[in-house]
């Protein structure tokens, strides 16, 4: 049910910035929509992400309803060492899913 | 015994308001969000001065369906450890919550870039704020047109 694709270069040359996309499966019900009888849909979205570079941070995303549906986040990091890129995305309702990638460097 | 023409007028008009007066826009609405804005850009930066520059927020100029809107935020920095982009952040003035996103980066990003789709609830002015290391703040705004926007039902003006 939850899912999430990541694209990661699976190797790069020391130093160099690598671009990174992200993309998770998710509504992101924004908690201002009503249903045909008018009540309120609950809100239920992805708040943060973040992503670890061998267990250092190397960035973090607050997310709010403004963001669209089944949300992507791209962005660069520095190929500093061989190891693995792991992505963490949380939300309401105890959503949790963690994705990791290795990256080869030279 | 039939019901007259003014008696039946009377007991339409007393049943059927109410239910019509309950589902009126509220009048302060653009007076609210623009309140939220601002309250939104204060918590972002407080009392420090906002330069116009350097941030290069790229959106599309017109945009058919708001619910999905892709958006790119590009800061200018070496990204070094003594020079870098530590925050992004992109406001709206008329979503129904003025805060989009917040991106917290550092030296090890490489290029102080980020891109991501959003939604738009109305043709508006996007706004982007880049905090650098040295605390200072940059921005850029970009100006949308929207024809169909994302929560429709929100009775937008």
């Amino acid at each position: 049910m939850a899912r999430a694709v990541v694209t990661v270069p699976p190797q790069a040359r020391r130093g160099e910035i690598v671009e990174i996309k992200t993309l998770a499966q998710h509504t992101m019900e924004t908690g201002f929509r009503r249903t045909q009888t008018g009540e309120l849909i609950p809100r239920d979205i992805i708040h943060s992400f973040r992503c670890t570079y061998n267990g250092t941070e190397v960035y973090r995303v607050e997310l709010h309803p403004a963001i669209a549906a089944n949300p992507l986040i791209a962005f660069t990091t520095v190929a500093t060492e061989s190891g693995t890129l792991q992505f963490q995305w949380a939300g309401d309702n105890g959503y949790t899913v963690t994705e990791i990638a290795p990256i080869k460097v030279e | 015994m039939r019901t007259t023409r003014r008696q039946f007028l009377i007991l339409t008009a007393s049943t059927a308001l109410p239910a019509t007066a309950t589902a009126q826009i509220d009048p302060n609405m653009i007076a609210n969000r623009k309140a939220a804005f601002q309250a939104a850009l204060k918590r972002v930066v407080g009392d420090a001065k906002v330069t116009h520059g350097r941030v290069k927020l790229t959106l599309p100029p017109l945009i058919d369906n708001g619910n999905s809107v892709p958006l790119s935020v590009v800061v200018e920095s070496p990204m070094t450890d003594a020079d870098h982009v530590k925050a992004i952040h992109v406001l709206t003035e008329k979503n129904p919550l003025p805060d989009v996103v917040s991106v917290a980066l550092g030296p090890r990003a490489g290029r102080a870039t980020f891109a991501t789709r959003v939604r738009l609830a109305d043709t508006q002015t996007v706004t982007a704020i880049a905090q650098t290391s040295d605390d200072a703040f940059w921005s850029d705004t970009a100006e949308v047109v929207v024809t169909l926007s994302a929560c429709l039902e929100d009775g937008l003006i």
